[in-house]
């Protein structure tokens, strides 16, 4: 992107930085009212655009910002909290948004005032998410109200059912996709819509898992009114506005940068040079192993964050989900092993609802079996094999019969 | 922090180090010298090292070389492994000639050695095993006995000898010096058992300074290597994608089964990560890392079965056309297995590291 203006530098961020500490130092102000002022500062995410949290620069320089403000013990916004609408809503907003959309949603999410869900999954589309069938229909007296020529201008009526929703029991907003044209096929009659959770229409349930816990809600959605204001992208072009959630999604599951045994190896390597009375031979070279794929999981991921410095976006991102999702499980069962007859024990079924996702938190039976998501979600590995072989291999997709009949006529 | 990308300088070498190799290499030239007495092209060879300048890039300008860095020479490594090149560059250019700039590059036989490596002319190999690992402890006493396993010995003018009195270069045709090829499993890496016999070598430097160089070298040795399979690999996994492309059965594109898909989706994601541990591996070489041992260790424990891995699955998909000798396949699942022995296999690494990681053994 080409400005007449120089942008500013990594000098001008760090001076900016210091700026917005020194009339608002974290000592004296209130979380909130801090993270308020930083996100008018520009300084939220500097690859944003100026007066929506950033600055336009690109987004390697945050690394300056986050470097001065963390020396000077300055309030975060958590983004693990609030990481559904960091990672997922706040780029498609960007992208697709309106200019009222964006000023009114994105600077009260990277805040964290407001928390977003996202409702996408169905009990019966899931893996195949564009055979999704919650409905949402133009609500006939606003559209009447509106006359013929503002059809565009009309209220939304939604009914249907989403699943795997994180957060919804925290959540103020939703990202939503519903079908709003049965009479095409699959892909083409969605719409992206923004949900209000607090309409008496959204019903949140817990939904317990394998590990004990609610990390996950069911979301049932009962003549739930959607403003024609927080429609998401044009009408009809849903999927090709989700699909920039979902590149986003794995982005931020698999690419973050970790120090060495950073993930789940660390707790494993560390109960081995504690415990030398659990050590084995066998458990030993599987150990060694593992240790060495997630050492080269960890450099292949720094170099793909090299590669995006360098603006050299590669397609490896979208390998690092399946790599991390691999080792994960492997390391945990292997964790559970080590352990014996502690490894036969579990810390807590009682149910609860954690407000975020610790994939490496509390023991080694729970790592080992919440890793199991890990396959599944942000789309199954499966899935993700097969947009490599023919996104990135160039290898033909199989034959499909879905592609070019109306989604009302198909199987379900 | 470790810089995992390729310079622009390395993808202009590459370039033209691959546009070289793909005019002179093919799959009926490389089975014929194979088959033959000269395994050998001298040709490819003057072209490669001498006139390129690949065989000096690690000795300095003064010694007549390139001045350049191991993340050069893996750049070179990595086209080689792609053609399966028959060429003593990693025995002579990498491991003889890191093994020499451990010793005191003032001396005048080091110098001499080194100049005339740096230029192609020469052509030196380190005396010992193919498969010897980092952190050799056990050496003869003097200049005596067979060695066998030793790669590119056929093609040396000076053979490095390794001896726990220090290091001693034999001229290759001195009287008492025996040669004898082996039959190797990879055809395009020849072996051979060297045997001494009252022979007369110039001793380079005492026991201590020997032991440290001839580690040096074998370090440098294993941590390229990586570059060679990640080379393998590459070209496999390219040339199956390929041939699945093509190849139609049952009515449609073979490569369009979701079964075979997988297959080469996971193998992209184990060649993306055998790069960067390739990668870490040589740029730890080239700055002189305190973690060089580490990233070497990784890389050999990583790359080495990506690379069999790759030629397998490249045989399999190719299915009865795989499996023939008219095809490259087999020269390049010979090659991977062989290298996943050379300089010591993944679960000798998985040892070295066990102890630099402080994994240690049960007792």
């Amino acid at each position: 992107m080409k400005d007449s203006s120089p942008k500013p530098d990594a000098g001008e961020l760090r001076r900016r930085t210091r700026d917005l500490l020194a009339a608002h130092p974290p000592a004296v102000t209130g979380h909130t009212d801090f993270l308020k002022a930083r996100f008018d500062a520009g300084l939220a995410w500097v690859h944003y655009p100026e007066g929506l949290g950033g600055l336009g620069v690109p987004r390697s320089l945050q690394e300056v910002v986050d470097a001065e403000l963390a020396a000077a013990d300055a309030p975060d916004n958590d983004p693990r909290r609030i990481g559904i609408g960091l990672g997922m809503a706040a780029p498609t907003i960007l992208r697709y948004g309106t200019e009222e959309q964006k000023r009114r949603f994105l600077r009260p999410l990277w805040v964290g005032e407001e928390v977003w869900c996202q409702l996408f999954s169905e009990p019966g589309a899931g893996s195949d998410l564009a055979a999704l069938a919650t409905r949402a229909v133009r609500d006939p007296a606003t559209a009447e109200r509106a006359g013929d020529d503002a059809a565009e201008e009309s209220d939304w009526i939604v009914n249907g059912q989403k699943v795997w929703t994180s957060s919804a029991h925290l959540a103020r907003w939703a990202i939503l996709i519903a079908r709003t044209d049965p009479d095409v096929p699959k892909h083409r009659g969605i719409t992206y819509f923004i949900c209000d959770m607090t309409d008496p229409g959204v019903e949140v349930r817990p939904l317990r898992q394998i590990t004990g816990e609610a990390e996950f809600n069911e979301v049932f959605l009962t003549d739930v009114r959607i403003p024609a204001a927080h429609r998401l992208g044009p009408v009809g072009e849903g999927w090709k506005v989700a699909q920039t959630t979902l590149m986003n999604e794995r982005v931020s599951i698999g690419g973050s940068r970790i120090p060495r045994e950073g993930g789940m190896i660390g707790p494993v390597a560390q109960t081995w040079r504690a415990r030398p009375d659990l050590r084995t031979h066998d458990l030993h070279q599987r150990l060694l192993t593992l240790w060495v794929e997630a050492e080269v999981a960890r450099l292949a991921g720094e170099r793909l964050r090299q590669q995006l410095v360098a603006g050299q976006p590669g397609p490896e991102g979208s390998g690092m989900k399946l790599t991390f999702a691999r080792l994960n499980q492997e390391i945990s069962g292997l964790e559970v092993e080590l352990l014996g007859d502690e490894g036969l024990l579990y810390g807590d079924w009682t149910m609860s609802r954690p407000s975020q996702v610790d994939f490496t938190g509390r023991d080694a039976g729970y790592r080992y079996l919440r890793s199991k998501g890990n396959s599944i979600e942000g789309g199954t590995s499966e899935v993700l094999l097969n947009i490599v072989a023919e996104r990135v291999l160039g290898l033909p997709s199989e034959p499909r019969n879905d592609k070019d009949a109306a989604w009302k006529d198909l199987a379900r | 922090m470790t810089d995992l990308l390729y310079s622009e300088t390395e993808d202009d070498l590459r370039a033209a180090v691959r546009s070289l190799l793909a005019g002179r290499l093919d799959t009926p030239g490389l089975l014929s010298r194979a088959e033959s007495d000269t395994p050998y092209d001298h040709q490819l060879w003057t072209s490669l090292a001498a006139e390129m300048g690949t065989a000096g890039l690690l000795v300095p300008e003064k010694l007549g070389g390139q001045g350049a860095s191991h993340r050069e020479a893996a750049v070179v490594l990595e086209e080689l492994g792609r053609s399966v090149a028959p060429a003593p560059y990693l025995t002579s250019a990498v491991v003889a000639t890191e093994v020499l700039l451990g010793l005191d590059t003032d001396s005048a036989p080091v110098a001499g050695l080194l100049t005339a490596l740096a230029s192609g002319d020469g052509v030196a190999v380190l005396t010992l095993p193919l498969a010897t690992a980092p952190g050799v402890s056990h050496l003869p006493a003097g200049l005596t006995g067979t060695v066998t396993g030793v790669a590119d010995a056929i093609a040396a003018r000076t053979l490095l000898v390794p001896t726990s009195e220090g290091l001693y270069a034999v001229d290759a045709k001195a009287p008492g010096v025996t040669v004898e090829p082996l039959v190797p499993l990879d055809l395009t890496r020849p072996l051979a058992a060297v045997t001494f016999d009252g022979v007369r070598g110039d001793l380079l430097a005492d026991a201590a300074t020997s032991r440290t160089a001839v580690h040096r070298g074998l370090l440098a040795g294993a941590g390229l290597l990586a570059s060679e399979q990640l080379g393998i690999a590459e070209w496999c996994l390219e040339e199956t994608v390929r041939y699945t492309r093509e190849r139609h059965q049952f009515n449609r594109p073979v490569g369009g089964f979701q079964a075979l898909k997988h297959r080469m989706a996971q193998l992209w994601l184990e060649v993306v990560s055998a790069r960067a541990a390739a990668r870490n591996a040589a740029d730890a070489l080239a700055t002189g890392s305190p973690e060089t041992e580490l990233a070497v260790a990784v890389a050999q424990a990583y790359c080495g079965r990506v690379a069999v891995r790759a030629a397998e699955e490249c045989i399999q998909l190719h299915g009865g056309i795989g499996m023939t000798w008219e095809h490259p396949a087999h020269l390049y699942l010979k090659r991977a297995k062989s290298d996943a022995v050379a300089f010591g296999s993944a679960g000798a690494h998985r040892t070295l590291l066990a102890g630099l990681v402080d994994l240690p053994a049960p007792r």
